[in-house]
């Protein structure tokens, strides 16, 4: 039976994001936590999230998870959500804090003061659904509509180098009122700002293709062409 | 761009959803999990229950909703109602709730709000601000309200939303206290003095008695999401055509 680990790093409800998952993926043994050989042992991994990065940091290591995250990064079918994609990158804004380094960038807080097209005060966390435009083929993607709606609640979004070595390509963007990138993807992984478990529809089917999804090989010559072309 | 939301509220005592008017007089409108699902499938943006009657009721009934709904309802909902402390606000969150609404014990201690947030992040600490207009005051203002409406406060409705922002609330759910129940829409001055003055999104809430009450509340109280009850509640109107009586205004929805 396939085993998909949800990491617990006690930061609040990861009862939606399993509830989900089993929801889609019937077959499958959705196991919330913080274990790490239990991480170590299953065969794709979820990095969830919510709350501060600090915070989020911290716990990680405090529970001995840091390894087991950063190998199952390395090698298996791995899902980062909201936090759990932002502490993906270099660093963060968030209280100035080091991020696990898997994919080169950086994390950055919206502005103050942002307003819309029409000269309306847009808030900050940036709260509910928004469109999210897929910019490259992703087997994550599929049967799920260009521009679709997901659910969003941050204050911080990743800012990705795009192109040279180890860099992700830009899997999604998002627009408040800027174009922001909302989705990374690199080999194994896949890393989304929005919160599938909570995006109805749309986001049960971003789940259900990670439950089953057969990364190619991190350094195969299709992956490389799409860096090329992005970076170009 | 980012949609507006329209959210449907369940207001929950002993285990059912309820519904009164200017917060006395309830009637029985059905089973939560069910009028749940109900408003997922007509595409609700999100959910709202709040347990009205927790301050002398039993409290646990309202943690075996939270899980049932939690499993079967794939949208971000938002649970209040007798939470006093960061451990009720873990137990909310550990049965499935994304965001936890906190009323009267933001009043009688507002640390909680920056201790719950501190802890379980911003996004998912909704501050509920009941609020009424003063009577007899030579400018507008609003007090604000605990106990479910039973009992003023003193507190400028306006500086507490200052506040709340400033110590850590993701959210507000402003609930206009003079309007809630009557279906004469929204008090759009009070909505849109939080909208205007504050960061963080706001939610008007109270008097919605039709559609048009709704694209008012964005259009001209800018609130960032509308929340209603009993229009939905009934079979009046679905949320689906709330939406799109909204996209026909030209507000940004999720269809």
């Amino acid at each position: 039976m396939s085993t998909i680990a949800v990491i617990d790093y006690g930061m609040g409800n990861l009862r939606s994001v399993s509830k989900a998952i089993e929801h889609v993926a019937p077959g499958a043994q959705v196991c919330v936590t913080d274990d790490p050989s239990v991480v170590r042992s299953a065969e794709r991994v979820v990095f969830p999230g919510q709350g501060a990065m600090p915070d989020c940091m911290r716990e990680l290591r405090g529970r001995g998870l840091y390894e087991a995250v950063m190998d199952a990064a390395r090698d298996k079918p791995f899902l980062g959500i909201c936090i759990g994609l932002q502490m993906l990158f270099d660093r963060s804004e968030e209280g100035d804090t080091p991020g696990l380094g898997v994919l080169p960038g950086r994390v950055r807080r919206f502005a103050h003061d942002l307003k819309d097209a029409a000269g309306q005060k847009l808030k900050v966390p940036h709260m509910g659904w928004n469109e999210v435009e897929q910019r490259i083929e992703h087997p994550l993607w599929k049967g799920i509509a260009q521009n679709a709606r997901f659910y969003f609640v941050h204050s911080y979004y990743p800012d990705p180098v795009v192109g040279g070595p180890g860099a992700g390509l830009t899997a999604g963007v998002s627009r408040y009122p800027a174009e922001f990138s909302c989705a990374a993807a690199r080999g194994n992984l896949f890393a989304v700002q929005f919160h599938p478990e909570k995006s109805a529809a749309a986001g049960l089917q971003l789940l259900a293709n990670f439950a089953s999804w057969t990364p190619l090989n991190g350094s195969s010559a299709a992956v490389q062409a799409r860096l090329r072309d992005q970076s170009t | 761009m980012l949609a507006k939301r329209i959210i449907p509220c369940l207001d929950v005592t002993a285990g059912r959803v309820v519904k009164g008017i200017n917060f006395v007089g309830l009637r029985d409108a059905g089973d939560p999990v069910e009028i749940a699902r109900r408003y997922d499938d007509q595409g609700a943006d999100e959910l709202t229950f709040l347990d009205i009657t927790a301050s002398s009721d039993d409290r646990d009934l309202i943690l075996h909703i939270i899980e049932s709904v939690a499993a079967q309802v794939f949208i971000p909902f938002t649970v209040g109602g007798g939470v006093r402390s960061v451990n009720d606000v873990r137990r909310l969150l550990n049965a499935g709730a994304d965001k936890v609404s906190i009323n009267t014990s933001a009043v009688q201690n507002p640390q909680l709000v920056a201790d719950a947030s501190g802890r379980y992040g911003a996004q998912c600490i909704v501050v509920a601000i009941d609020a009424k207009r003063v009577v007899n005051s030579e400018t507008l203002r609003w007090e604000v309200y605990t106990h479910g409406g039973r009992k003023a406060t003193g507190i400028d409705a306006l500086e507490w939303g200052r506040k709340m922002q400033a110590l850590g609330a993701g959210e507000i759910l402003l609930t206009s206290m003079d309007r809630d129940g009557t279906r004469v829409g929204f008090d759009i001055e009070l909505t849109r003095a939080f909208s205007d003055m504050l960061e963080i999104p706001v939610i008007a809430s109270g008097g919605v008695g039709g559609l048009a009450h709704l694209a008012d509340g964005v259009l001209q109280g800018r609130a960032d999401a509308v929340l209603a009850a009993s229009i939905f509640h009934y079979g009046e109107f679905t949320v689906r055509q709330a939406k799109e009586h909204m996209a026909g205004k030209g507000i940004e929805v999720r269809l």
